[in-house]
């Protein structure tokens, strides 16, 4: 086997570990040896095996795709400059005549290839148009490759309307079938953005070394992205991986608990079993232990620079309802109202954050971040909720406005409850800064950095107990 | 080495559907590699998505038999390995009380006579062509996966009495998980993995007219598209590949021929199993 293919192999794979995705030795072994099987010139055969030996989790695979794309690119080069495909092969509208950089001929292209929707014709209309759009000379003999001047010059977003006169009929209009087509043209056009961005890293790979451009190309995983600076996509992904989390968090503390030795003898049990043995209690059976679980009080501040996060560890403290006896939500800007009742079992937990914010009660004065006053008021108007059995987690960046801090209700709360932990989304260099009373509440409970989904899995491995 | 089933990615695509399976890319090169390297095989994806018919097509294109393995929570080492008939040990004892040589009896009550062979070891010592599939292995508890450990990486079960037993012909194997839990890192590292998701809008009408062929191809494509409309929404439960085989079929037997509003309306049940989901999904999708 070529050396030189191993050595891109490895490089890739180095690539893929920098991103965060852990590989063993054993399964580069494995990869190696695939590729001794698979027939090389067959560039998504080869992908697959590589994926199949190394990737173990879905969430991984959109870093390995855009790595791979980087690391084994399709073509080299301006594929248009050295056309292996004769002019016949193009299809007609395709716009190979047409002159080159005149983006309303090319939107007209573009807009009959949403369409179509045929994926090899729109793969050879990228490559043309970010060889045409996408290259800018920064300074003289150097270049660079810029996705945005593509998608500024095509704009296929506009196309929307025109796309949807020609998919529908009149009385079509309005109903299933708009809302069909609607989410058909937007799934292309998405497609159509990440192959130009694709086929812009691969232009920029070829000018600067794909080291260089694996380094920045990878958006981080929805698992370490942090909270605060979470876009609207990155939030999505996260509130579809919250019940897979959900689940393994729940199956490792099954297996820890299932570790520990079993509780006392279950009689009966054992002499039904003995019977199989004439009599002779071989095997003794015993009762398992019961769980302890605790009670759960949340209260979490949903205004607007910290609702992502408050939603998120809401969405996962109901997700795991079921290692809690009881899970009770509280929710505050600058008063507090209760909010579990909007978490119904089997509802819909997107629905119930939508109510929450609509319907709650949560603004006393301003709708700025007053901690203080929530927190008097959630001692005062809830005296009953925190009991020698709960873990009371508080949500929060501490973010008072620099008013009163409410820290006298809040000791005896704290005094009251079996555990008491602060979740604070900011990253830990910026407490105590500006008007962030971080360092108050920090004296009377202990305060916890939970800037992303990873940090929030393991502070709720330790809050569970075993 | 045994000589490989398959000679190509390409072969292993044409003879899956040959055995009524449309495989993509992926399952093909998976499914050769799986072969080739003489390694199990995960597959992992949510429900309905044909994980299972997966390993009954190779089943069927190798010409190999399919041993299954059912995993659900209590599952142990007796009933997916091997199990030792102690009644009938207890007999053979019974049967030669007074002549014979403890020695004798105690090695002859632990031979092959009186073993109980379950799908795992039946799998091993098959010497015909085997395609093993240990289905819904999440479902099974954690110890199971250490069980399976021996018996995936080397393809030999160690019988304290017997001494270990290798496969003279490894099968294929599949592993289904519909990742209700996580599978232990050492499991995974010991598997190829293969995430099937929902197909891509032109596989899945393929699928859709492989599988119910009265359905006319304009009706399919649509069908198609508001399945795939749906799994844009957050839902509960996704349709997925069945649901889609299903609709078909309840929209060919009502003899409806196109879908509007009022059909989609009246068959949503088909698809959608959650009440949620259905208040979620005519919002959504102004049915009303």
């Amino acid at each position: 086997m070529a050396e030189g293919l191993v050595d891109r192999e490895i490089g890739f794979f180095h690539a893929l570990r920098d991103a965060g995705i852990g590989i063993s030795l054993a399964e580069v072994l494995d990869a190696t040896r695939a590729l001794g099987t698979v027939d090389l010139l067959e560039r998504e055969h080869l992908r697959e095996a590589f994926a199949a030996c190394v990737l173990k989790r879905p969430a991984h695979r959109d870093a390995f795709d855009t790595l791979f794309d980087i690391w084994f690119p399709p073509v080299l080069g301006d594929p248009s400059a050295w056309s292996l495909e004769p002019d016949a092969d193009a299809e007609p509208g395709e716009g190979g005549e047409s002159e080159p950089g005149d983006p309303r001929v090319m939107r007209e292209v573009l807009k009959n290839l949403l369409l179509d929707g045929d994926e090899e014709a729109m793969r050879r209309f990228v490559r043309s148009v970010v060889n045409d759009l996408g290259r800018s000379d920064t300074a003289p003999g150097r270049q660079s490759w810029f996705s945005y001047r593509v998608l500024r010059a095509l704009s296929p977003e506009t196309l929307m309307a025109s796309l949807l006169d020609a998919m529908l009929t009149e009385q079509q209009r309005g109903g299933l079938a708009e809302k069909v087509a609607r989410q058909t043209v937007q799934e292309r056009i998405r497609q159509f953005q990440e192959m130009v961005e694709a086929e812009v890293r691969r232009r920029l790979a070829e000018d600067r070394g794909v080291e260089q451009v694996s380094k920045t190309a990878v958006h981080p995983l929805a698992e370490q992205v942090d909270f605060l600076r979470a876009t609207r996509a990155d939030m999505a992904e996260l509130r579809r991986q919250v019940f897979p989390l959900a689940r393994r968090l729940a199956t490792r503390l099954t297996a820890r608990r299932r570790l520990g030795r079993s509780g006392r003898l279950d009689f009966r049990r054992t002499v039904r079993a003995s019977l199989g043995t004439g009599g002779v209690p071989l095997v003794t059976h015993h009762k398992p232990h019961k769980p302890h679980k605790p009670e759960l009080v949340v209260l979490c501040d949903v205004s607007g620079s910290v609702a992502g996060f408050a939603h998120f560890t809401l969405m996962l403290a109901y997700a795991l309802r079921e290692q809690f006896t009881k899970v009770r939500a509280f929710a505050f800007i600058d008063t507090v109202d209760e909010v579990t009742d909007f978490f119904t079992p089997g509802g819909d937990v997107a629905d119930a954050l939508a109510r929450m914010s609509a319907e709650a009660d949560l603004v006393w004065f301003d709708g700025h971040s007053d901690y203080g006053h929530s927190i008097t008021e959630f001692a005062k108007r809830y005296p009953d909720a925190v009991g020698p059995r709960t873990s009371l987690l508080i949500l929060g960046d501490a973010r008072n406005n620099y008013r009163a801090t409410g820290l006298q209700p809040l000791k005896s709360l704290v005094q009251r409850a079996r555990h008491a932990y602060w979740l604070n989304p900011e990253p830990r260099a910026y407490w105590g800064s500006g008007d962030s009373a971080t360092a108050q509440y920090a004296e009377v409970l202990e305060m916890v950095e939970v800037r992303n989904a990873v940090q929030l899995e393991d502070f709720v491995q330790r809050l569970l107990p075993t | 080495m045994q000589s490989p089933s398959f000679a190509s990615v390409d072969d292993v695509a044409s003879r899956l559907r040959d055995a009524g399976y449309l495989p993509d890319g992926a399952i093909a090169t998976t499914v050769f590699l799986a072969d080739r390297l003489g390694k199990p095989l995960l597959v992992e994806g949510p429900a309905g998505v044909g994980k299972t018919e997966l390993a009954k097509a190779v089943a069927t294109a190798t010409g190999a038999e399919l041993i299954r393995l059912q995993c659900y929570e209590g599952l142990d080492e007796a009933r997916a390995l091997y199990e030792w008939n102690y009644k009938k040990q207890l007999l053979r004892i019974q049967a030669s009380k007074d002549d014979a040589q403890w020695d004798e009896i105690h090695d002859d009550i632990f031979a092959e006579e009186f073993l109980l062979s379950r799908p795992l070891l039946t799998a091993i010592r098959r010497e015909e062509p085997t395609v093993l599939l240990i289905d819904e292995t999440d479902k099974a508890d954690v110890e199971v996966e250490g069980l399976l450990l021996e018996v995936l990486s080397d393809f030999q079960v160690t019988i304290p009495e017997l001494g270990t037993i290798s496969a003279t012909r490894r099968p294929i194997v599949f592993l289904t998980s519909n990742a209700t839990r996580e599978l232990s890192e050492a499991l995974k590292r010991r598997c190829l993995y293969l995430h099937l998701d929902y197909p891509d809008a032109a596989r899945e009408k393929e699928i859709v007219l492989t599988r119910v062929p009265e359905v006319a191809e304009q009706l399919a494509e649509q069908l198609v598209r508001t399945v795939r409309a749906m799994r844009a929404l957050e839902l509960k439960k996704s349709p997925s590949i069945s649901e889609s085989i299903d609709w078909a079929r309840t929209l060919v037997a009502l003899g409806l021929d196109t879908l509007d509003e009022e059909s989609v309306k009246t068959t949503l049940g088909v698809v959608l199993k959650h009440a949620s989901d259905h208040v979620r999904a005519s919002e959504q999708l102004k049915l009303n």
